[in-house]
């Protein structure tokens, strides 16, 4: 989408790197510019007007002005900063890692509001309390629908046969379920408990308020997610960095004996 | 790094594509910049050359406080009058130069030497985390300030390490966030504002 010498839009503030003296370059996502890369002058300075307005996970509105290579912001204020988040590291964590996945996945100058929404709503989401990982399942299984990678939960991408309720294998390369039979021979993916295929269905299918009121037990908590980040992964054909960091606080809680979005 | 046609002698190109790697500094700037030096005599060329070898060789970490220093332990950690059961955590040797101008703190002082940042794969492992867990073992240590930067990274950075340090039973601080001197309070943030009504005090 061709973009006016000046314009304005609602951003929000996926990653900053520092530029220079106390410039940052900002990669935004925006509801119909998608990602979007621009420079904030002087925003590493305490004084600034507009630093706290630019800071990570920041919803703003943005004045841009088109530069000769990035486009400059020329003003911004915040719409929300999604302050409860902020105070909790397991929750911070959780927003870095929807960023990172917007970041890595989403492209650049292609509309796509549904996935705005999307993050907009995990930030809100994530304010409230709770353990998040219902929040990233829902985030990561409509990511993908949003981006064109929806994992087929209904039939066997084998034979096409509706799925049994036994354990069948979810394949990342295939982009869904395989049942038993077609399993055999393919490629190594991870087998599905039914439990787990309900709860992704569910989650892909139901609505938010719905899904994200089941109480998981914790290995079905693994498993889900684990599923899902190998489909992450074989999109990407990388790791996703802030993954290791939420396994690493889920792994320092564990031995002491809880869920880093349940401590005090 | 791909810095276009450059007309100009090998040893030239060379010093562009080097100066090209700094922070801040682009394509152009290192044009710039490799002509400047160029035109410099040799005493002052010879001499910032020997300057960047000495920082190389001469400066290392202390071993307490994980400052750049020339001797080890630096002068902070060495200092008399310098109160041991304090230490200040943060980020960047530069943050010490700026809270010393200051000459209000008298305790010492620990670098981690960067901040938690997943998705650039900094975490703990990659800051001087572990040497300040070794510091707490065993000494008077009364209080550790969190001078983090007042940024995501660095309040997940603050809330980490309060995590680690407050179980050891030493009290855990923060700088006091608020209202930048000199600013208006109609161009303040909404975490900056919400921050500084919580922490406000008797006028
Ligand atoms: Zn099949
Ligand atoms: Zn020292």
């Amino acid at each position: 989408m061709a973009r006016p010498r000046v314009y304005k839009t609602e951003a929000i503030v996926l990653k900053g790197a520092r530029m220079g003296e106390a410039d940052k370059l900002l990669t935004l996502y925006t509801p119909h510019l998608g990602l979007l890369k621009a420079v904030a002058k002087g925003v590493c300075r305490t004084r600034s007007k507009m630093g706290g307005h630019l800071e990570l996970l920041t919803h703003s509105t943005l004045m841009l002005a088109q530069g000769r290579n990035l486009d400059i912001i020329t003003q911004c204020e915040t719409i929300s900063s999604f302050l409860p988040l902020r105070a909790d590291l397991w929750r911070t964590s959780c927003a870095l890692y929807a960023a990172e996945l917007v970041d890595l996945l989403a492209a650049e100058n292609v509309e796509n509001r549904p996935l705005f929404r999307l993050l907009l709503d995990t930030l809100e989401r994530l304010c409230q309390a709770g353990d998040g990982e219902l929040t990233l399942r829902y985030f990561e299984l409509h990511l993908m629908d949003y981006l064109g990678y929806r994992p087929e939960l209904g039939r066997c991408l084998g034979c096409g046969s509706e799925l049994e309720p036994v354990t069948n294998l979810f394949s990342p390369s295939a982009g869904g379920v395989l049942c038993p039979h077609c399993s055999q021979g393919q490629p190594p993916g991870r087998p599905l408990s039914l439990n787990a295929l309900k709860m992704m269905r569910l989650l892909q299918r139901g609505d938010y308020a719905t899904a994200s009121r089941v109480k998981l037990r914790p290995e079905l908590a693994s498993e889900l997610e684990g599923s899902l980040r190998g489909y992450i992964t074989y999109l990407l054909e990388r790791e996703v960095r802030s993954a290791a960091w939420l396994d690493r606080l889920r792994r320092e809680a564990s031995q002491k004996g809880t869920h880093p979005g349940l401590e005090g | 790094m791909d810095i276009g046609f450059v007309p100009t002698a090998q040893p030239v190109g060379r010093l562009i594509e080097e100066l090209n790697k700094l922070p801040g500094i682009g394509p152009k700037s290192a044009q710039r910049l490799a002509y400047f030096l160029l035109r410099m005599s040799a005493d002052e060329a010879r001499s910032l050359a020997e300057a960047i070898l000495a920082v190389k060789e001469r400066v290392i970490l202390c071993s307490e406080c994980q400052n750049i220093t020339e001797s080890d332990p630096c002068l902070i950690c060495r200092g008399d009058g310098r109160d041991g059961t304090t230490i200040c955590v943060v980020e960047e040797p530069l943050d010490i130069l700026a809270l010393e101008r200051t000459r209000g703190y008298k305790g010492l002082y620990h670098v981690l030497h960067g901040a938690i940042s997943p998705a650039d794969g900094v975490g703990p492992d990659e800051l001087k985390i572990k040497e300040l867990l070794s510091r707490l073992q065993g000494r008077p240590v009364a209080e550790v300030i969190l001078a983090t930067n007042p940024n995501l990274e660095g309040e997940a950075t603050a809330m980490y390490l309060k995590g680690l340090i407050a179980p050891l039973g030493v009290r855990v601080t923060r700088l006091a966030r608020g209202l930048p001197f000199g600013g208006d309070l109609e161009y303040a943030d909404e975490v900056t504002l919400s921050r500084a009504i919580e922490g406000r005090q008797e006028a």
